[in-house]
């Protein structure tokens, strides 16, 4: 059979011209439809898939929140015949009551905030006066210090936090019996004073501020400290709110090291006082699911409300820096 | 001789002010005839060797060079500070570490050595202040397998799961930005918060137990390696946020032309995916992968987060056997219960840390110069 690829389908030429590959037996409009369809049902499985992993990632979040409104009887299975709920069976607000109440809530989150504000504080002056220095002044060995401030980064920062702590007991700050609460402060605040990764982030970014606007300062009588706070810092504030929130995240998060050097448990930060034995019901060693997941949420929300407001400075600056803190 | 040939060479050329140096031999250069080229380069070097102006009122370069004490002004915090809490420790955690009998109240030991290395890595025993004989167990038989367990299994695993969903989310239209959103969630939450709503979902009598009807111990005493399954998928779940972030970025990077011409060619979607994306992604891979070791290298946060403390029985006191312990979790294990005795057997597995990550990021520096481009 001879094969015809262009069928008339009228005897009249024109408009009506159909384009048909005989072999599949379809015509264009047919193919366009079929691809049409499979451009759906493709679309719709990739909505299927991603809508399911969000389901799984944010699953976690759901139980935390509706955990936190459980009894433990029924967290454990205990009223419900040994089976989970996926919603409380009678809503315990009174899990964040306690929270308030018997566990230290305020103190730890007093102490975080104030850790917080201080060592993003001291991060910033650091971090604005290294970056100017390095970006617009001129001075012999420039390169070289900044190369081995480049290299300070590849040094884990776990593996300083033996020596580190030897180092602050020698200050004096670690006094198992009688540290108070400024030298608790002092412990959680002054070594991370400095992050060389933000120094060339800023460094960076100044370099970016074009020569003329450092001229044109000049003409108008300004100083150099006056110029680094009155153009670069405001044109830099970008960068600069990106580093405060990690900061801020940072701290949040820090465990380990609060854990280490503060000897007494109402000078922790929120994390520590999360995984405390506050908890625990001291006369039966169970530890209390719901008022655990009661303070997890109070201590989930503000980061929430932070990435609700900040995404972009978040994002940004995540995706540029890679590290919390 | 040549230095007077060009001097003479320039008065006749360009006619300048230069005063005429008188000296011997000055009248017996020989006219020469070289031409218009010769001519411009004399000219050319002797512009190069003007004295330059000390200050110029253009550029940055002069105001530096006299304000040199001010630059180290500014500077002085961030080296006091790094050498105090970053060099400084460097180099007393080698020191420690090679130390013989370091003594944590003093500072000072005996010696120097490798033992500690050795006896760190089980190669040889110990002899404690009381005199008995003892193994350091703990970083071979738990601190080590751990660690590579949990490098090995999240990190291809996180990565993978990323590289699908930052593909999907890349080819979506509605809801992009806030999938995207969602998918970030894991990043800005406190680890140790989450980690304990995990340890709440693989509860014996928890949800987990109960969709699959069985009842494991996942967490409470459970098994070592059954423990490791809760706990990589809280790290891969914890660790996608960042990699699916650089990978979209990558994604919205890559030229659509590609796509349209194995559009053309009528390629299927996995064939794309293989032939153009990952190609086309390999530099953030790459990056990807060796920050993702770095960062497994250095776990114990999620750990601490799930069980409390490094065994699956709790934190039941010194005689519990520590079966999750990895390597920065021995460190700080070592700090917070046997900083006396112990310090620079946590020195020198610090220094291990430090010695592999090390090479990582130098095999990272070394490859991203060649291929990634960020």
């Amino acid at each position: 059979m001879a094969k015809e690829y262009i069928n008339f389908s009228s005897e009249k030429m024109g408009p009506q011209i159909t384009l048909s590959i005989k072999e599949s037996g379809r015509t264009v409009e047919m193919i366009k439809r079929g691809e049409k369809i499979a451009k759906i049902i493709s679309t719709t499985f990739t909505y299927i898939f991603i809508l399911a992993l969000a389901l799984l990632v944010i699953f976690p979040f759901y139980w935390m929140i509706i955990t936190s409104l459980k009894s433990l009887d029924e967290i454990t299975g205990m009223s419900t015949g040994g089976y989970q709920t996926y919603f409380p069976q009678i809503v315990m607000w009174s899990n964040y009551v306690y929270v308030f109440q018997k566990f230290d809530f305020t103190t730890y989150m007093s102490n975080t905030i104030v850790v917080a504000i201080f060592s993003t504080l001291g991060t910033l002056l650091t971090t604005v006066f290294a970056a100017f220095a390095f970006a617009r002044l001129n001075f012999k060995g420039r390169e070289t210090v900044f190369m081995v401030f480049l290299m300070t980064m590849m040094i884990p920062g776990e593996m300083m936090v033996l020596s580190n702590y030897i180092t602050v007991a020698s200050f004096g700050w670690i006094d198992s019996e009688n540290q108070t609460l400024i030298q608790a402060y002092a412990c959680m605040i002054v070594p991370f004073w400095v992050s060389v990764f933000y120094i060339y982030l800023l460094r960076q970014n100044f370099k970016q501020i074009p020569n003329e606007l450092y001229l044109a300062a000049k003409v108008d009588g300004k100083s150099d400290w006056h110029y680094l706070w009155k153009v670069m810092v405001p044109l830099c504030s970008p960068t600069l709110i990106s580093i405060t929130i990690l900061k801020f995240m940072g701290t949040w998060n820090s465990y380990m090291w609060p854990q280490l050097v503060c000897k007494n448990e109402a000078y922790q930060l929120i994390s520590n006082g999360l995984r405390g034995s506050s908890f625990t019901n001291a006369d039966t060693g169970i530890t209390e699911y719901g008022y655990r997941m009661a303070a997890t949420v109070l201590v989930t929300v503000p980061l929430f409300l932070l990435f609700v407001f900040f995404r972009k400075y978040i994002m940004k600056g995540v995706g540029r820096a890679g590290i919390k803190g | 001789m040549l230095f007077f040939r060009k001097k003479h060479k320039v008065e006749e050329a360009s006619a300048s002010q230069l005063p005429v140096v008188e000296g011997p031999g000055y009248d017996d250069i020989p006219e020469t005839k070289e031409g218009y080229d010769e001519e411009r380069k004399v000219i050319v070097r002797l512009v190069g060797k003007r004295p330059e102006k000390k200050y110029q009122v253009t550029g940055i370069d002069d105001v530096a060079s006299k304000n040199n004490w001010k630059a180290w002004l500014y500077l002085a915090p961030v080296i006091i500070l790094l050498s105090v809490f970053s060099l400084y420790p460097l180099i007393n955690t080698i020191f420690i570490s090679i130390t013989k009998n370091y003594s944590y109240i003093d500072g000072y030991g005996t010696g120097l050595t490798l033992d500690n290395f050795a006896i760190v890595l089980g190669l040889k025993s110990f002899v404690n202040q009381a005199g008995e004989m003892g193994r350091e167990t703990n970083f071979v038989k738990f601190a080590i397998p751990n660690t590579l367990v949990i490098t090995f299994v999240t990190v291809p695993l996180s990565i993978f799961l990323a590289l699908i969903i930052a593909v999907a989310l890349n080819s979506i239209k509605w809801f992009q930005k806030f999938l995207q959103t969602v998918f970030f969630l894991p990043y800005v939450t406190n680890g140790i918060a989450i980690g304990m709503v995990f340890a709440v979902i693989f509860d014996r009598q928890g949800i987990i137990n109960n969709l699959f009807g069985v009842s494991v111990n996942w967490i409470q005493n459970a098994e070592r390696w059954t423990a490791m399954i809760p706990l990589c998928i809280f790290i891969v779940w914890n660790s996608i946020p960042f990699k699916i972030l650089i990978l979209l970025s990558g994604l919205q990077g890559v030229d659509k032309q590609y796509y349209q011409a194995a559009q053309i060619d009528s390629a299927s979607k996995g064939k794309v995916l293989r032939k153009i994306t990952v190609p086309l992604l390999s530099p953030q891979i790459l990056y990807l992968m060796i920050t993702g070791f770095i960062g497994a290298f250095k776990e114990y946060n999620s750990i601490i987060s799930i069980f409390g403390a490094p065994s699956t029985a709790g934190s039941g006191g010194a005689s519990t056997e520590k079966n999750l312990l990895t390597v920065v979790y021995y460190v700080y294990d070592i700090l917070e219960n046997d900083s006396t005795t112990k310090i620079q057997y946590g020195a020198a597995g610090a220094v291990l840390l430090f010695a592999v990550i090390l090479l990582f990021t130098l095999f990272q520096s070394k490859v991203s110069k060649k291929r990634v481009h960020y």
